[in-house]
């Protein structure tokens, strides 16, 4: 008997500190990442830094300003979601109520190898296909662009808007649609006004995903984007927030080093915001 | 039966944790860290190494020339590797630089594109968007479209020094890999880029400059403008361990002139 006591004490203690891992790994990182990301930022001052339009880091006079890659990560996000939204709302509603049965397994398989494709080939595939693709469909003299960042982007967030629609969906009490059935309504009716309303707030948690998955992605975006620190425009050469970290850490040095961790740090702020209205969408589900 | 399954499970894994902390290995190492464009020339070097000294370790992280500096500073690596000169900032924290070799930094052009020679200027014209047409530089008409390399990258600073273009470089896309750029080129008739001599590929046209075609005879006997040192990096107060010392005076002496030059690059010996 004390035996048993022992050794689940001890199960205990080893889960909790398993558990304890994750939340320092976040603590960790959030502690650095503000000790690492404010000197900059006093030192540039916190108007020129996130207003600047100008980043010329290795510059003999150096400027540090990161409006056009903010501008970049908003318009590339916005953009992806137009694009991707529609077609991932509209895939989740049809093979959650209208796709038969073996559709719906394969499309699922698809969408779910989709999601595990890792980005430095979607990057790849952007690279050798899409760009020189947007080059002579535009006739621009380079097709590096942030249109070819929207639609490798939009393609990438499809998998997290499908899945979590189709779990919201089919959550949704088939007596509601039933009810709708009989009362006259068409399937088409039902699906559009009784099951995507009563699963909207799940629907809206996909796109937030969405939107989080977007603004996060750096190595597909960095390989189509072109990188250079314009303010952004459709067939301009543009940089993200992440691609403003990933392209130059490897050979920063000083204050163009502390500002890349400011940049990182932004970022970091607008992923704690998206988390955020994940997580109030989530409870609005659980409470309705 | 289920709890002792448990157990055993969790002491075979918490052994098998600690059992890779305990390995060591017999003879010394030395272990260097920097420069991504000297990949092929330090991994090489180090393979030789190891082949006429048993038992002895050599470890290489491409990291890039500004991190392998702050890992030598930092005592995180015996030699730090970089594509570029030391910044006076940097010899002032007590590093020295000892020259290993030269690189060619070659200007690649599509094969479609008809200009197989550019002076010096006209290749600084065309990076600060002075020349934007290819017809004026030569070709034919079509926009060029200007392939560069992130900032802080060894070969953008290399290229951008020599061509006296500092920060005035109107690019379209600026990549973070030697591979990047060269695809990028391949893939547009009308771009022009930048890279390593060793690692140009078949591909890519390189075009002579100022007359003078890249090559390993050029770039030594200084001829072909576009070029730049490969630099060991060391700390003035650290000594280097043995093994890491033999390393170096192997790679600077005449011995490793053959391998240099194998790797592509220009040995200074």
């Amino acid at each position: 008997m004390k035996n048993k006591k022992i050794f689940e004490n001890v199960v205990h203690g080893v889960f909790l500190i398993l558990g304890l891992i994750t939340v320092g790994c976040v603590l960790l990182i959030t502690v650095y990442l503000f000790a690492a990301g404010i000197p900059a930022i006093r030192e540039i001052g916190l108007f020129p830094f996130l207003f600047g339009k100008t980043w010329e880091s290795t510059s003999a006079d150096p400027s540090y300003g990161i409006l056009p890659f903010i501008l970049t990560s908003i318009y590339g996000t916005a953009g992806a979601m137009i694009l991707g939204v529609p077609i991932g709302f509209l895939t989740a509603v049809y093979l959650s109520k209208l796709a038969p049965k073996r559709v719906k397994a394969a499309v699922g398989a698809a969408v779910s190898l989709l999601a595990g494709i890792p980005s430095v080939v979607y990057g790849l595939v952007g690279m050798l296909v899409l760009v020189p693709g947007i080059r002579k469909l535009f006739h621009l003299a380079d097709g590096a662009s942030l249109l070819a960042a929207i639609i490798v982007l939009a393609v990438m967030v499809l998998p997290s808007i499908i899945k979590v629609s189709i779990t919201a969906l089919d959550a949704v009490p088939e007596e509601y649609e039933y009810a709708s059935l009989a009362l006259g309504a068409t399937p088409i009716e039902t699906y559009f006004k009784v099951s995507v309303p009563a699963a909207k707030s799940g629907i809206a948690a996909a796109v937030v995903l969405g939107i989080g998955r977007a603004i996060g992605e750096a190595m597909a975006v960095m390989m189509v984007s072109g990188n250079v620190a314009n303010m952004p425009g459709l067939f301009e050469s543009v940089r993200f927030l992440t691609t403003a970290v990933a392209s130059e850490m490897s050979y920063s040095s000083g204050l163009q080093r502390q500002a890349l961790f400011s940049i990182a740090l932004v970022l970091f702020l607008f992923i704690m915001l998206i988390n955020g209205v994940l997580n109030l969408l989530l409870k609005g589900k659980k409470e309705a | 039966m289920k709890k002792m399954a448990c157990v055993l499970i969790l002491t075979v894994m918490t052994a098998g944790v600690l059992a890779g902390c305990g390995q060591k290995k017999e003879g010394g190492t030395v272990s260097t860290d920097g420069s991504t464009s000297m990949e092929k020339v330090i991994g090489a070097l180090g393979e030789a190494f190891e082949q006429d000294n048993e038992g002895v370790t050599f470890t290489y992280n491409p990291t890039g020339s500004g991190t392998g500096i702050q890992a030598v500073s930092e005592d995180r690596c015996d030699i730090g590797l970089s594509s570029r000169s030391l910044k006076d900032e940097e010899k002032a924290q007590g590093l020295t630089e000892t020259v290993l070799a030269y690189d060619g930094i070659a200007v690649i052009v599509n094969p479609e594109n008809p200009v197989s020679d550019l002076s010096l200027e006209t290749i600084a014209g065309i990076y600060k968007g002075e020349i934007t047409n290819w017809k004026d530089a030569g070709g034919e008409n079509g926009e060029i479209v200007l392939i560069g390399r992130e900032a802080g990258s060894g070969t953008r600073d290399g290229f951008e020094s020599i061509t006296k273009t500092e920060d005035a470089c109107k690019y379209r896309q600026e990549l973070t890999s030697t591979g990047d750029v060269i695809t990028t080129v391949a893939g547009n008739p009308n771009a022009i880029g930048y890279a390593s001599l060793a690692s140009v590929a078949e591909n890519v046209k390189a075009v002579s400059v100022n007359g003078v075609a890249p090559s390993e005879e050029t770039v030594k006997d200084g001829s072909y403008v576009v070029q730049r040192p490969f630099v060991l990096v060391t700390k003035d107060d650290k000594k280097l361990s043995e093994t890491a010392r033999k390393f170096f005076d192997y790679v600077t002496s005449s011995d490793a002139a053959d391998t240099i030059s194998g790797a592509g690059v220009v040995p200074v010996k």
